[in-house]
């Protein structure tokens, strides 16, 4: 049978709850389970019979599609069962839920119009809707329909002829996928024509052809997503690649300068970075990237980027805390309505029904909304408080957004009497899975995340995520499981699926010398969503909110007994072996079967070309094409213009809906002041009997690598150090991650891009002695279609490197804010101003015409004079002689001095004739990007000891923090004249309008 | 007779978040807090009888799908309605905080419901909460011992669904008896940042009520947020004129976690309450 329960508010119409129910429940049952989904205060139920409303034309039900998560019917599925004490749906044939959602609307008579508004309530690739108009509910009532899966029968396991496959057809299988028995092919696996030239040679050499699951398993572990194959391989003369030359390379050489005072402890070995906290504590953190998914759901890939990084932290070691999120937002501009296609226009010709048939990705404020929303629900529901974040607008970013999500942890360093952050499986251990089930869901989401989007970009590669499940299974892993000490090792499930986290753990096993690590996996022990699955997609499935652990045999039942008790799924699925083989069975078949050797990847030679100059160069020695703006141009109006650019001005809309106060261990939050200005940097303090804090920022320039790829890397390390010091973060308790976002990666002219970026990561980091824990990069943002009448489009995002900061101060309580506090104090700049206006946003945003954003100098970094000023002012932190300290970022002096202003709601007058370095004109005073530099405020009573500090560095001594209204700045004469109100009032304009 | 330290149970599970610093502050004021996960206290119902404080925290219980907190109070309903009743008639403490809050009008235990913020958006700030005076003739908030000296309080709200809903004739009976708690009002914080007083949209700006003759609390802010100097929006003007001597001082919050510690503790009560 199947039921319909309505809830919807008492008063109000504008939508209903709506749960499909099938079931063989007795109607007294039913008014149960509807009175126990209502809320008799404020809610009304009704059974089958739509609910009285006010007067409407159509109701349009959004409901997902089989097989898209639905964590509002796991909900109910979990009540109904828990009312009745039967067991839940998945394990119980008898009954199943489907949650929808109605939206009345009253007032659109037209059909072309409901449908435009049903289309803007939903997004067809995870949901579908459902339009009735009231006469027709009226009389029908609306459809009875489960949204079950059915899966089509199809042969578990086919061999692959790969032995006889000419390169051609290797080509076609690396792109397009296995071939089904239809002819059809299943998706991307992602790998190159070398790559499967290596694979057949494997399989000639074994004497018998690959199965689909070999394949598939390789394609996964190989991919570029799981492997990162552009930092690994060699690189024109540099012979180790990139990523173990200078990132790592940078590291090493850090630690080992540092000697004793190293405070890296776990480094590029773990999901996650770990530095020392204090004695008895690790902190780590990671950022991730999730750009595919979230240009296609902008929603579900935001959430899986979030809760995925999560797992991150759950699996670092034997399973850090989540006590930080942080994210960032690459997107278009929200304005922008320009419409794009995965696909050509059909023959069928164009016009509305046409179009929709054509995959159109997307618009850039659906993507942001969705993207927003995503950490919203990730963060919020899981109990994590989200601290650093940014937002960045560029008309590349249009078609594949950024979506940066990252997670700190925390970790006692000592667990069981063993460091916390070491964890092998032994031969003979269970592998269990922990957490969701799985599904279709995520199925070649690291081969597609790998690959150009263009129209074979399979919709199953979006997953959602359901952050109450994960917080079942973390806490009762991080907060209980791995203290009673139940586990060897833990790993997250994440791009590949169990093929990836499976083969790692086999591959870090405990052994003794000579033996190598295995597994051996009986796939139909796997929980499964619904029936049907092929072992080849339960293997690779990335569906959410999995671990795997290796569970020693003598501790599996204390521990399925404790998982059981949380409400969290445990299944043995297999056990860890020293036969050095990845061994996978289905129904007791083998059906994979390969050398874990062979796992890991070959090689292949990489070349770069330097590309033509400009645009994609610059370096130290460019001519200074700008000079700065004519004397005499309106400084007030290009100081307030400017302020009112979207990468410059106030997000509160968004840092307020994410909850930041949860733990109760925020210090400076992301928003501060009496003008709540976002902060760049965060502290918090993660332990509320220690005093000791953490400081988070971030930092990023795309359009700095428009002229100086090194430069743009460059000046984020140099920011996020500043950042970090001007809140009273530690120089010498400093680690830095990395994300590198690339396009067209194949290409050699990014490639030299790339090499240069990297490059100056090594340089930079080395200088300021911050080693990099952790980093992630996403080499291919291209989207490949075609714009409304056909014309084939391109769009990459620009290079960009994110640069994140995690540091630990001895001091929470010497923590400053970026805001001017009082009356008197006395403005300083630290560090030089030059020419720099090249790739900033006052050449971007107010003077394009006369210079584009390729011309002119880009900023640079001289990090020998910049660590002096940056440990000057921490010494004049800790000695409490700072009243406020603010960064100088995108936008310059005016900007950083209309932030510190807006923040404390109060006036300055100062003075930028003296201010030291080489710009001479006005607007490069005013705008210029130089790094190195921070705007400190001073209290006049420590201004002595204050300067006594800076002696031997660059500074200059503005003017002071004025009472009232006044923003002035004066240079030979007076060149900005303006209010802190009407400041104020540009600077949340933005915000306000996204409300 | 050596005091006992007062018992507090704190509830988890099922995407409750709070229960950690909840537990650090109901310590801190002095008492005795055990995180108790619901499951466990299904699986050995009988140990709710050691306690004199049950409080549910905030948290995401099951998301907020079906309604906040609707699906948390069907489970404790279905299973432990009889030591709920039998927790209440001993002299005890309830206190529900935000999703807490959510899960205590579901229980029934309190008048009223909570739905979405008129916005429609969830919201962390800080808000002013004011303990209104007692209707005239009536001990009103007297009776509270959650409410002991308090008058004026400024805490954050970190929720999506916390617009107090009530019936105007419900209202003026809890006014009558003294049974709400707080109201927002534009007090220091918002006055500092110049923000609306009541961000949820509440009936009568209620933040907070009162039941059970004042030993059942529900709230929206988070107390426990502010039970720290440091963590008020305005520590960074107060820095004791700029680092004097960075202050440790408590939070404005603490003082509702020490007079519920203090309810028992005064009364020298041992674990087992009321006999």
């Amino acid at each position: 049978m199947i039921s319909r329960v309505y809830v919807k508010q008492k008063n109000e119409a504008s939508s209903v709850d709506s749960y499909l129910i099938t079931h063989n429940f007795s109607r007294e049952k039913m008014v149960k389970i509807a009175k126990a989904l209502t809320n008799p205060t404020i809610e009304e139920f009704s059974i089958n019979k739509f609910p009285k409303t006010n007067k409407f034309s159509y109701a349009i039900e959004i409901g997902f599609k089989p097989g898209v998560t639905d964590n509002v019917g796991h909900t109910v599925d979990e009540t109904i069962s828990d009312l009745f004490h039967i067991s839940a749906s998945k394990n119980n044939p008898d009954f199943a839920v489907y949650s929808s959602k109605i939206y009345l609307v009253s007032g659109v008579k037209n059909l072309n119009e409901i449908e435009k508004l049903a289309l803007s309530l939903h997004n067809p690739l995870i949901e579908r809707s459902y339009i009735a108009s009231s006469a027709d509910i009226k009389k029908n009532g609306l459809l009875l329909r489960a949204s079950e899966v059915i899966l089509g029968k199809h042969t578990p396991v086919i061999e692959v002829p790969l032995s006889k496959a000419d390169t051609e057809e290797l080509i076609n299988i690396g792109k397009a996928g296995v071939m089904n028995e239809d002819g059809s092919r299943r998706g991307p696996l992602a790998l190159d024509l070398v790559s499967m030239e290596a694979i057949q040679t494997y399989f000639r050499g074994l004497e018998r052809e690959p199965t689909d699951i070999e394949l598939e398993s390789l394609a996964q572990t190989w991919s570029e997503h799981c492997k990162h194959t552009i930092f690994a391989n060699p690189i024109d003369d540099i012979k180790d690649g990139l990523y173990k030359t200078y990132i790592k390379g940078a590291a090493n050489l850090i630690r080992k300068k540092r000697g004793k005072k190293d405070f890296c402890v776990s480094v590029f070995s773990d999901n996650s970075g770990g530095i020392v906290f204090d004695n008895d504590y690790l902190i780590t953190h990671k950022v991730e990237t999730h750009n595919s998914p979230s240009a296609l759901d902008p929603f579900g890939g935001a959430i899986t980027g979030i809760v995925g990084v999560n797992r991150d932290t759950i699996g670092f070691g034997m399973g850090a805390k989540p006590v930080a999120n942080v994210y960032g937002f690459c997107l278009g501009n929200p304005e922008d309505e320009i419409k794009y296609f995965k696909d050509p226009p059909s023959p069928e010709g164009f016009g509305r029904a046409g179009n929709n048939l054509r995959q159109p990705m997307l618009l850039p404020k659906r993507i942001m909304e969705g993207v927003i929303k995503g950490i919203n629900v990730g963060g919020n529901c899981s109990g994590i408080p989200t601290l650093n974040g940014f937002i960045k607008f560029d008309d590349r970013y249009r078609a594949k957004p950024l979506v940066f999500a990252g997670t700190a942890g925390l970790i006692p360093r000592i667990v069981n009497g063993k460091p916390s952050h070491l964890k092998k499986a032994k031969a003979g251990d269970y592998i269990v899975m922990v957490g969701g089930r799985v599904g279709l869901d995520g199925i070649h989401g690291a081969t597609f995340s790998s690959v150009v989007m263009d129209s074979n970009s399979p919709a199953t590669a979006v997953q959602i995520g359901d952050p109450i499940t994960q917080k079942k299974l973390s806490d009762a892993i991080v907060k209980e499981a791995r203290d009673l000490g139940l586990y060897n090792s833990i790993t997250d499930n994440g791009a590949g699926g169990l093929s990836c986290s499976v083969a790692e753990m086999a591959r870090d096993m405990r052994l003794p010398a000579g033996r190598h690590g295995g597994a051996e996996v009986d796939l139909e022990k796997v929980p499964l969503k619904y029936p049907g699955l092929r072992p080849w997609e339960i293997w690779i499935s990335e569906s959410q909110e999995r671990m795997t652990l290796s569970v020693p045999k003598s501790k599996w039942k204390a521990f399925q007994k404790l998982m059981e008790r949380r409400g969290v799924e445990a299944a043995v699925i297999g056990k860890f072996t020293n036969s050095g083989k990845c061994v996978v069975k289905y129904k007791n078949k083998k059906i994979m079967d390969l050398d874990m050797e062979f796992l890991r990847l070959p090689k292949q030679q990489l070349y770069t070309k330097k590309p033509p100059l400009p645009p994609l160069s610059g370096g130290r020695n460019s001519p200074p094409l700008i000079r700065g703006g004519r004397e005499g141009l309106n400084f007030t109006k290009s100081l307030e213009k400017l302020l009112s650019q979207k990468n410059i001005s106030g997000f509160s809309f968004i840092s307020q809906q994410y909850d930041h106060e949860v733990q109760a261990s925020s210090v400076l939050k992301p928003l501060s002041g009496r003008g709540r200005i976002n902060t760049d940097t965060q502290v918090f303090r993660p332990i509320l009997k220690s005093d000791k804090g953490v400081v988070l920022t971030s930092s990023t320039y795309p359009s700095y690598g428009d002229i100086s790829a090194y430069n743009m890397s460059a000046c984020a390390i140099d920011t996020a150090v500043r950042n970090t010091i001007s809140a009273g973060g530690t120089l010498s308790h400093l680690a830095i991650l990395d994300n590198f976002c690339w396009c067209s990666s194949n290409d050699p002219k990014r490639l030299y891009q790339l090499t240069e970026a990297v490059k100056a990561c090594c340089d930079t980091a080395v200088g300021f002695g911050t080693p990099f824990i952790s980093g992630k990069d996403s080499m291919f943002n291209d989207f490949k279609g075609y714009d409304e009448n056909g014309k084939p489009i391109e769009i990459s995002v620009p290079p960009t490197i994110l640069i994140s900061a995690i540091s630990v101060m001895p001091d929470f309580n010497k923590t400053i804010s970026p805001e001017f506090k009082n009356a008197g104090d006395i403005i300083y700049l630290l560090g030089e101003t030059h020419d720099e206006l090249g790739g900033g946003e006052y050449l971007k945003n107010i003077h394009p015409a006369k210079g584009t954003p390729q011309e002119g100098n880009v900023p640079k970094v001289d990090v020998k004079k910049n660590i002096k000023t940056y440990l000057a002012l921490e010494k004049a932190i800790q000695k409490e002689l700072a009243a406020s300290a603010i960064s100088v970022n995108s936008g310059g002096l005016g900007i950083a001095l209309a932030k510190a202003s807006v923040g404390g709601m109060i006036g300055c007058d100062v003075s930028i004739k003296n201010i030291k370095g080489t710009a001479k004109s006005v607007v490069s005073k005013l705008f210029s990007e130089s790094q190195g530099r921070i705007l400190v405020s001073v209290s006049p009573k420590n201004a002595r000891a204050f300067e006594k500090i800076m002696e031997k560095i660059s500074y200059a001594k503005l003017g002071k923090v004025t009472n009232g209204d006044k923003f002035i700045i004066t240079d030979k004469t007076k060149v900005i004249d303006t209010s802190v109100k009407k400041l104020h009032k540009i600077y949340h304009k933005f915000s306000n309008s996204m409300k | 007779m050596k005091n006992k330290k007062t018992k507090i149970i704190i509830m988890s599970g099922y995407g409750l978040n709070c229960e950690e610093e909840t537990k650090f502050a109901f310590d801190w004021a002095g008492g005795d807090a055990d995180i108790v996960h619901i499951n466990d206290l299904i699986s050995k119902p009988k140990i709710l009888s050691q306690y004199q404080i049950l409080v549910f925290p905030g948290g995401f219980s099951y998301g907020d799908d079906t309604g906040s907190g609707k699906a948390f109070a069907n489970k404790f309903k279905n299973h432990l309605s009889k030591e709920l009743r039998e927790f209440l008639k001993r002299d005890t403490l309830v206190a529900g905080i935000c999703n807490g809050f959510q899960i205590v009008t579901n229980l029934g235990i309190l008048p009223g419901g909570l739905t979405f913020n008129k916005h429609g958006k969830y919201i962390d700030r800080w808000v002013d909460l004011q303990v209104p005076s007692p209707a005239k003739g009536r001990a009103g908030r007297g009776l509270s011992p959650w409410l002991t000296g308090i008058k004026k309080l400024s805490v954050p709200i970190a929720h999506g669904e916390g617009h107090y809903v009530i019936s105007k004739k419900d209202y003026i009976k809890m006014q009558k008896n003294g049974e709400i708690a707080f109201v927002y009002e534009k007090g220091e914080i918002c006055k500092f940042q110049n923000l609306e007083k009541n961000p949820n949209g509440s009936d009568y700006d209620i933040a907070g009520i009162l039941a059970y003759n004042g030993r059942v609390l529900g709230m929206m802010p988070h107390p426990e947020r502010a039970m720290f100097a440091h963590q008020s929006p305005i520590w960074f003007m107060n820095k004791k004129l700029y680092f004097a001597k960075a202050t440790k001082d408590e939070g404005q919050g603490l003082q509702i976690f020490k007079n519920a510690v203090n309810y028992f503790s005064a009364k020298g009560g041992s674990a087992s309450g009321g006999k």
